[in-house]
């Protein structure tokens, strides 16, 4: 069975997901990845760096977005750049773990519901995902075409100066398909994974 | 020498969009092993429509187009110098034409250079001289997903238990493989070198991921240690996406290079599910592609 949200996504949704759960999710949402991360860290977590630039006006205009909503880790392939006609042509997950170091700091800066990509993430975010609460939602990697059918609009973009891929993208989706693999329950598909073959491995190498 | 930029942007284009024949099968061999309704059986069918679009619509596989690979042969009388311009001017309009994404940063700066190009290592071009008389440019675009989680291991190797031997590079392979789990976009190819020092070990181990899926290879001891870790590696059940399930490897290819006899490096480069690989062959006037 297939559930669809919309953002924002109340709590209540959100703890009712379970590993496994084929999700399909509609509304903003921004993309984000390493650049991003270690921006929001040391800007507005550990504010070891001083406010630059537009970083204030840019926190303001996510922070509404990402507040009951989601991050994804994408670096997108974006048509229309010259005339900034923004569109969408390639639009799969980046590897989420490098942001292990930063996500649930982020995951409690902004009350994120999703943080969307693919690979899944450690024990800090999955310890923030129970906190917050929040999920981790796996996309397909590599489906990049298929699912940046699912982008209708690209709305904005922030941090452009970040270079394409690691800008943020104001994007609104439709039936945009993921995977719970990380629940607010404190479950891990990727944990499990990781056991589980590890004891295959074990035997295999003895 | 003629100009090939426009050729050699349309095989960038078809790496970009169009995975080679032999993958593809691969995938579909894949699937059918998946159980209908589950995480893996439905990332392998999301992943086989995907390519089905990429095809007809001609735009990228993958967002994370990667880092370009060109490995050309060129005959006598061919300008490297002047090969090298027109690959990266064929870089450059596929950048634009959106079948690559911009992906040269500057390691100091952190500025996106916009153009994929950067300094004389991005794109990266390997030239040989070649013996006959045909040009062949092949290409592979390996992204940073299946990069990152690339190893490479000194043997003897302890924790492992790997000695200097054909079981020492199966354990080194599969512990490689365990540690990617699904971060490289599984279910993947493994290049492997054994030998050379820690850079040519790296470059022949994508040089080996150059052969087709169904290349013999003919050394019968590799042959067998190939089929061996891709047959063990999908026991390790990681699966596509690492959501579990049946298929975790979809090929393996290996290639020995000489050493010191102080080094033994083992050298795993794992290449993703979207395994874009093409080549291009010019004799004559006539151009080809496969």
């Amino acid at each position: 069975m297939t559930i669809k949200l919309n953002f924002p996504i109340s709590d209540q949704d959100i703890r009712s997901l379970n590993v496994g759960d084929s999700v399909l999710l509609s509304g903003v949402m921004i993309t984000g990845r390493d650049s991003v991360h270690k921006w929001l860290e040391d800007t507005f977590v550990k504010k070891t760096r001083q406010p630059q630039a537009d970083d204030l006006q840019v926190f303001e205009a996510i922070q509404p977005i990402l507040n009951g909503g989601a991050i994804y880790h994408c670096g997108p392939v974006v048509g229309g750049l010259d005339d900034r006609q923004y569109r969408f042509v390639a639009a799969g997950p980046t590897t989420s773990i490098r942001e292990e170091p930063y996500q649930g700091d982020v995951m409690r800066l902004f009350n994120l519901k999703g943080v969307i990509g693919k690979g899944g993430m450690g024990p800090l975010t999955l310890k923030a995902c129970q906190d917050v609460p929040g999920v981790y939602f796996h996309a397909i990697g590599g489906a990049a075409s298929l699912i940046a059918q699912t982008v209708k609009q690209v709305l904005g973009v922030h941090k452009l100066e970040f270079g394409v891929p690691e800008a943020m993208w104001v994007i609104q989706v439709e039936d945009f398909p993921v995977v719970v693999t990380m629940d607010a329950k404190g479950n891990s598909l990727h944990s499990v994974v990781r056991e589980q073959s590890r004891q295959v491995l074990d035997q295999l190498i003895g | 020498m003629r100009d090939l930029t426009p050729q050699l942007l349309e095989l960038i284009r078809l790496a970009s969009t169009n995975p080679p024949p032999d993958v593809e099968t691969s995938l579909r061999e894949a699937f059918a092993k998946e159980a209908p309704g589950t995480a893996a059986y439905n990332a392998l069918d999301t992943i086989l429509k995907n390519v089905e679009m990429t095809r007809r619509n001609s735009t990228p596989i993958c967002q994370d187009t990667g880092t370009p690979l060109f490995f050309v042969r060129y005959p006598e009388g061919y300008s490297p110098r002047q090969l090298r311009e027109q690959i990266r001017a064929a870089v450059m309009d596929a950048t634009k034409k959106t079948y690559l994404r911009p992906n040269a940063v500057d390691s100091l700066n952190g500025k996106n250079t916009g153009t994929n190009l950067g300094d004389q290592y991005f794109p990266t071009i390997h030239f040989e001289e070649a013996e006959n008389d045909s040009l062949t440019v092949e290409l592979i675009l390996k992204g940073g997903g299946c990069e990152n989680v690339g190893a490479q291991y000194s043997l003897p190797d302890n924790q492992l238990n790997a000695g200097r031997d054909l079981e020492g590079v199966r354990k080194t392979a599969l512990d490689a493989v365990w540690r990617a789990q699904g971060e490289g976009c599984a279910p993947g190819f493994l290049g492997i070198a054994i030998g050379g020092d820690r850079g040519s070990s790296y470059i022949a181990s994508k040089e080996a991921l150059l052969s087709k899926v169904g290349d013999q290879n003919p050394v019968p001891d590799l042959a067998e240690l190939e089929q061996t870790i891709t047959d063990q590696a999908n026991q390790l059940g990681i699966g596509p996406m690492g959501f579990s399930g049946q298929t975790t490897v979809l090929g393996t290819k290996i290639t020995t290079t000489h050493r010191l006899p102080a080094s033994f490096f083992v050298t795993v480069s794992y290449m993703c599910w979207a395994y874009r690989r093409r080549k291009m062959t010019v004799a004559g006037d006539q151009v080809t592609y496969e």
